[in-house]
């Protein structure tokens, strides 16, 4: 259990950085999330907050830190004596995807310049199981590891202004999904028509870190299909729970 | 209720903050220059949390539909309650059919009016922080009209002896904590950053602040990972930036600084081509 020894440095003056090796693993996220989830029932009663990434978790305290040493035994002390918890429940979920030339902009481009066909991309996009590491960047975007080798594509020299809602794309050897219209750089190849980020549910993102997603390709008339459900807010997304 | 006659360059709601949504990828927000919009809080013994107006250097004008309190903090925007200017840091009655207006910027950048009670706007996660995809709009426009409560006493306050600290616009210093990668600058690097001033760049607003000074860098992006209100990025083309209250919840430059909370509050107030050194704290 003690395969990792995590450092901890002050960030200014109520937040304290937790980081693991500098690299993208994932027996490094299972560490994180459970060091998370041990900080996060130790400090029940208190106001704070936590920002977990791929190798590194911020705990900002609602106080100024008085003495940092002290708090960071806390910490470390929890971390020696952290337990295995599943408080949590992990999910794999089923993404519907419109790979249909009219969200697709750039599949075109990257079925030309890997000399993959436009169907063995979307098979191998789909295939995959990712795993969700953190949400970031902006309000419910996953960001999601296990994008297959032969997807890496380099990010656009020049963004885009406008990125349609639910647009799912690559960029460098990373894939996701714009929660919302925004500027960007990625290479766009399918839409999803469900709701990453919904600001009137108190938990906003049905996805946390930890849990696993798969794309499955729909047609132009199933992603119809399911926007009017969204819209009516009364779509169920296919999910399994997966054992942690 | 307060109408809105004009909205002001960027005038938004905003409360102390959306704390403890990051993991959602959501911004903090809140009032970036928190101490003036507490400040006016506190004149009118409002909650420390309760909704604000923030003006940005030029302001709105405002009809008021009920009586209130109100009391304006932070940057002088020449306030006029009807053609009668009125002062900061001073809470002042107003009655149904009162035009609050403002003139010329005289100090500071960003204005925060609180009214008894504090703006009854929506609450989306906990927070009436205006932010784009989690409010219904991003600032007030024209016509709005913004929900307070009737408030009818006019009994002067407790609060009343408060004292504003000003030092917040004549302070040129931004006081900051070594971030995780400080160490990774050269010497020259950090002798570039703490002696030398610098010039903020056009690109400012409520998410990060840019300076127009460049540095000499070869440090590569890292890893994605957490960053805060305060964080002092290094692009790898030079750039210097500061991230403010509306940022990412993580970031992939190496964050060299992080400045004191009370300095956030100072960089709040400063505008486009002001100048400002950095000194470290130990």
């Amino acid at each position: 259990m003690d395969a990792f020894q995590p450092t901890y440095k002050p960030y200014g003056e109520r937040s304290i950085l937790v980081e693991w090796p500098q690299e993208i693993h994932e027996n490094i996220l299972q560490d994180v999330l459970n060091f998370k989830l041990n900080i996060q029932n130790h400090f029940i009663k208190q106001k704070i907050q936590i920002i977990s990434a791929y190798n590194s978790l911020l705990i900002t305290y609602d106080y100024t830190i008085d003495n940092i040493n002290d708090e960071i035994l806390t910490l470390k002390s929890l971390y020696s004596s952290r337990k295995v918890t599943k408080i949590h429940t992990l999910r794999l979920w089923k993404i519907p995807v419109c790979y249909d030339d009219e969200f697709a902009l750039d599949l075109e481009e990257l079925s030309f310049k890997k000399k993959l066909s436009k169907s063995k991309i979307i098979k191998l996009h789909s295939d995959t199981i990712y795993t969700v590491y953190f949400i970031g960047f902006l309000p419910g975007f996953l960001y999601l590891g296990g994008l297959d080798e032969s997807l890496y594509f380099p990010r656009k020299s020049t963004p885009r202004q406008h990125i349609k809602k639910g647009a799912v794309a690559i960029g460098g050897n990373q894939t996701g999904v714009y929660p919302n219209e925004s500027p960007g750089g990625w290479n766009i190849i399918g839409n999803s028509p469900i709701s990453f980020f919904d600001p009137s549910k108190d938990i906003p993102c049905f996805a946390k870190a930890g849990d696993k997603v798969q794309f499955v390709p729909i047609t132009i008339e199933e992603y119809d299909d399911i926007s009017v459900l969204v819209k009516e807010g009364v779509y169920q997304m296919e999910s399994e729970v997966i054992d942690g | 209720m307060v109408k809105v006659i004009k909205p002001g360059f960027y005038t938004t709601i905003q409360d102390l903050g959306r704390f403890g949504y990051q993991d959602y990828g959501l911004p903090v927000s809140g009032a970036m220059d928190q101490y003036s919009a507490q400040f006016a809080n506190a004149l009118l013994n409002n909650n420390e949390h309760d909704a604000v107006l923030e003006i940005t250097m030029t302001g709105p004008t405002l009809v008021f539909k009920c009586h209130t309190l109100i009391c304006i903090s932070g940057a002088d925007l020449s306030p006029k309650l009807n053609d009668l200017c009125i002062k900061l840091n001073t809470v002042i009655a107003v009655k149904p059919n009162d035009m609050l207006s403002f003139g010329k910027l005289n100090y500071g950048f960003r204005s925060y009016l609180a009214v008894s009670g504090g703006f009854q706007t929506e609450i989306k996660l906990k927070s009436r922080s205006m932010y784009k995809n989690i409010t219904t709009k991003l600032k007030i426009e024209a016509n709005d009209h913004l929900m307070i409560n009737e408030f009818n006493q006019t009994k002067t306050n407790k609060h009343a002896a408060l004292k504003y600290n000003s030092e917040l616009f004549s302070s040129n210093v931004l006081d900051a904590y070594k971030g995780p990668e400080f160490e990774l600058l050269s010497p020259a690097q950090q002798n570039q950053l703490f002696n030398n001033k610098f010039t903020i760049s056009n690109l400012n607003n409520r998410m990060a602040y840019q300076f127009s000074e460049l540095f000499e860098n070869s440090l590569k992006p890292i890893i994605t990972t957490p960053v805060l209100p305060g964080t002092v990025q290094l692009t790898p083309s030079g750039n210097l930036i500061v991230l403010m209250r509306d940022c990412q919840t993580t970031g992939g430059y190496p964050r060299i600084l992080q400045l004191k909370e009370a300095s956030i509050n100072i960089l709040s107030q400063k505008m486009t081509g002001q100048a400002l050194q950095f000194k470290l704290l130990e």
